[in-house]
């Protein structure tokens, strides 16, 4: 519990302020449309849906506000740069923009469920307060009408025969309400999990609709429909001293006079105006980092179709565990696809390793693999993501990578290992358990090489015990058993050609975390993980179960790191 | 952009269009709107709509993730035959059902969504996408028989297979198809203690 809480306190933190500030914004519009003077004839008529469709229209704009900001990458990226002297827990939370865009869109559609409904109660009560002819204050107020000045009028429905949909298609905040509607609905429907992960281009060309909604928010308040009492018509007419004496506000010896009412003006584009600057440089900004030249220096095919790129940008600089957005405009304009780095920043290119697993990745390994010179273009935008500078601060470090998560992990190991050679003095760790889970490793085999080099360098320096790692076979047979069991003397793996044997089946945790225990008795160990939740919780089980309670004992801490 | 599935598409947009129009009907049906018979009309729409598409179709490539609870609708929808299978069908039908939607303003954004998603599955149809239900795999039952090797044949004690071979083939050799009481190779002695 005491993990779950330092881990998490500032999205709670986050979570909570954004849901009180939508709560207050509900709230005080609430009441002040439904206690004010200014509005009392107006909710003669509408009642309380007056308040409710304004309360929810507040909300709506300080979302709408909200929703573009996680979505500049670029933005956040200079923040957290900025940032440096700021704790990690603070650059971490920033590497969860997706997941608070996505909150913030389940609460506009929210407040646009509401908004819609008070709405449709607002003009049938309109429409009907216009057809009644029973004399009352609500007939009366509606049938005063613009002829004077053009502005006293309250009721939007201008005659009995007029629908209520007339008045919506022909009025622009009822036009604009529908078609931006329909758009939120549209970029919903799109970006549902399912379409998401299987149709990726119809979620992302059709969530650029949000250009149609912004526009039409912002000039969805224009015609002044909510109207309210005018200042002077307040001091000749008060609601608490003429309303009941309304059928002689015609009279000549009246004391009140017939109210007069001004609508508001629109005030989202208030709201939005800076967030869309703001995005707009944010795309500006990546269209330009895209032009910038990429150089591939090399390309290099690994077996199961895993293709590596080297690559040189000028003005590149990466740390550990950060990810780019490569695109290919031979293969598509218009699609951006994220690969972590494998690359060390030591190291004086970037690299990525591309698996083909769908339609874009196949495309690439083939347009490679034809060799045709030139090399096709490719844009780079990036790095983002948080560095996993944790990993050099621990004496002892426990890292876990299962299947792709393997992947930061090469960065990693590549940086830990420069910083060793050239004895850096940010490098703390002295001892490195490197615990690699994956079902098969054909996909995996450069990761081997990697391995495998290091373990070469290492037995070259004559420091064998820096790095220890485990390989487990999830997905073994009785066959790749048997051949292991048959070739248990030979020095070498026959799966891997590394030293350490590879297991077969799932890590038994309890002996990995007893035998750390008891070789390092008085360290602290960072232990991290990239991989499944299910793995995770195992892990943050194991580090609780086997830290001592002696602070000078050794001391496990668990890092839930997303890479 | 070749492989998009418009269907799936279309379906998360009807099922949407369904529950707004749902929402819509039951908004002029309890305010008690002017002409609200069209809200009720809308409730029976959307619910209909809603069950239609609840059932995910297949993928043509790679698995499907099936939302929570569809067998049972999929077994009636399947019972449609060419009228659920069909796309152009679905198109028509969507069209048809959001059309009286359109006069009652609660419901028109229903109208406005469904048209739209009855217009993404003219576009399917037109590609040739068909609905195709999940089957759920039938569980491939163990045999019972093959997992349990051949049980020994002899009493214990038993000497290893190998010496056990030797001996039955000495033994066919001399004596042809061994019956009878069993001849244990080692003798066996009570031991009274």
């Amino acid at each position: 519990m005491g993990n779950w809480v330092v881990n998490h306190w500032l999205s709670v933190l986050v979570l909570a302020t954004w849901l009180g500030l939508n709560v207050f914004l509900f709230v005080h519009a609430f009441l002040l449309y439904e206690k004010a003077d200014k509005y009392y004839y107006t909710r003669e008529i509408l009642g309380s849906a007056l308040a409710w469709a304004r309360a929810s229209a507040r909300c709506l704009n300080f979302n709408s506000m909200l929703i573009l900001l996680p979505m500049c990458r670029n933005l956040l990226s200079f923040l957290r740069g900025t940032c440096s002297f700021c704790r990690c827990s603070l650059k971490k939370q920033l590497d969860h923009n997706l997941t608070f865009h996505k909150l913030v869109a389940y609460m506009i559609c929210l407040h646009t469920a509401i908004h819609i409904i008070a709405h449709l109660f607002n003009f049938e009560r309109y429409s009907s307060s216009r057809q009644a002819t029973n004399g009352s204050l609500a007939s009366v107020l509606s049938s005063l009408s613009q002829e004077e000045e053009g502005v006293s009028w309250l009721n939007p429905i201008k005659s009995p025969n007029m629908t209520v949909t007339y008045v919506t298609f022909t009025s622009i905040p009822g036009l604009t309400g529908v078609i931006i509607t329909i758009a939120l609905v549209l970029m919903v429907t799109s970006a549902t999990e399912f379409i998401r992960r299987n149709y990726f281009e119809v979620f992302w060309y059709t969530h650029h609709v949000f250009i149609i909604y912004f526009i039409g928010l912002g000039i969805h308040g224009i015609g002044g429909i909510v109207r309210g009492q005018t200042e002077e018509s307040i001091k000749e007419n008060h609601p608490h001293r003429c309303a009941e004496s309304f059928e002689t506000w015609n009279d000549h010896n009246s004391h009140c006079k017939p109210p007069r009412f001004e609508g508001h003006p629109a005030e989202s584009w208030k709201w939005i105006l800076a967030p869309v600057v703001l995005y707009i440089f944010e795309r500006i900004l990546r269209f330009y980092r895209s032009q910038q030249q990429v150089v591939i220096t090399k390309v290099v095919m690994h077996p199961s179709k895993v293709l590596e790129l080297q690559m040189n940008k000028r003005g590149f600089s990466m740390e550990v565990g950060q990810y780019i957005f490569v695109n290919c405009p031979s293969i598509s304009y218009l699609e951006w696809h994220p690969f972590t780095l494998t690359s060390g920043p030591e190291e004086d290119f970037f690299s990525i390793h591309i698996r083909a697993v769908g339609d874009w990745t196949e495309n690439l390994l083939r347009t490679f693999e034809q060799q045709h010179s030139p090399v096709p273009r490719i844009q780079v935008d990036g790095p983002f993501g948080t560095a996993s500078e944790d990993v050099f601060h621990y004496e002892v470090a426990m890292l876990v990578g299962a299947g792709i998560g393997v992947t930061p992990f090469a960065s990693i190991l590549k940086s830990i290992w420069y910083k060793f050679q050239h004895a850096d003095h940010s490098l703390k760790t002295q001892t490195i358990y490197f615990y690699w889970i994956c079902r098969e490793i054909g996909a995996f085999a450069w990761f081997n090489d990697l391995l495998a080099s290091l373990e070469q360098e290492m037995e070259d320096l004559g420091k064998v015990g820096f790095l220890n790692y485990r390989l487990f076979l999830t997905g073994w047979d009785s066959n790749i058993a048997g051949h292991a069991a048959l070739n248990f003397d030979k020095a070498t793996d026959i799966l891997t050609g590394l030293k350490h044997k590879t297991f077969f089946g799932r890590p038994m945790w309890d002996n990995e975390f007893c035998t750390i225990a008891t070789t390092h008795p008085k360290s602290v160990v960072g232990v991290f993980l990239c991989g499944p939740q299910a793995l995770a919780k195992s892990l943050r089980k194991c580090c609780h179960q086997y830290s001592s309670l002696d602070p000078r004992k050794v001391q496990f801490f668990f890092n839930k790191e997303n890479f | 952009m070749g492989q998009i599935e418009w269907a799936m598409w279309a379906n998360e947009q009807a099922l949407a269009s369904g529950l707004i129009l749902i929402t819509g009907g039951i908004v002029a049906t309890a305010g008690q709107f002017t002409q609200w018979y069209f809200g009720a009309y809308s409730i029976a729409a959307g619910v209909f709509i809603c069950l239609l598409e609840y059932p995910r179709g297949k993928r043509k490539k790679g698995s499907t993730m099936e939302r929570c609870g569809q067998k049972y609708m999929t077994k009636v929808v399947k019972l449609f035959g060419p009228f659920s299978r069909n796309y152009y069908v679905r198109a028509i039908l969507h069209l048809g059902l959001s059309v009286p939607a359109g006069f009652l303003l609660a419901t028109i954004l229903g109208t406005a969504c469904l048209a739209i998603s009855s217009g993404i599955y003219l576009l399917a149809a037109t590609r040739g996408e068909q609905w195709t239900p999940i089957e759920s795999k039938p569980k491939e039952r163990p045999q019972v028989g093959a997992t349990i090797k051949q049980p020994p044949s002899n009493p214990p004690p038993r000497p290893p297979a190998e010496a056990r071979k030797k001996l039955s083939e000495e033994e066919e050799v001399a004596t042809g198809v061994s019956s009878g009481p069993q001849e244990n190779p080692i003798p066996v002695t009570d031991e009274v203690v």
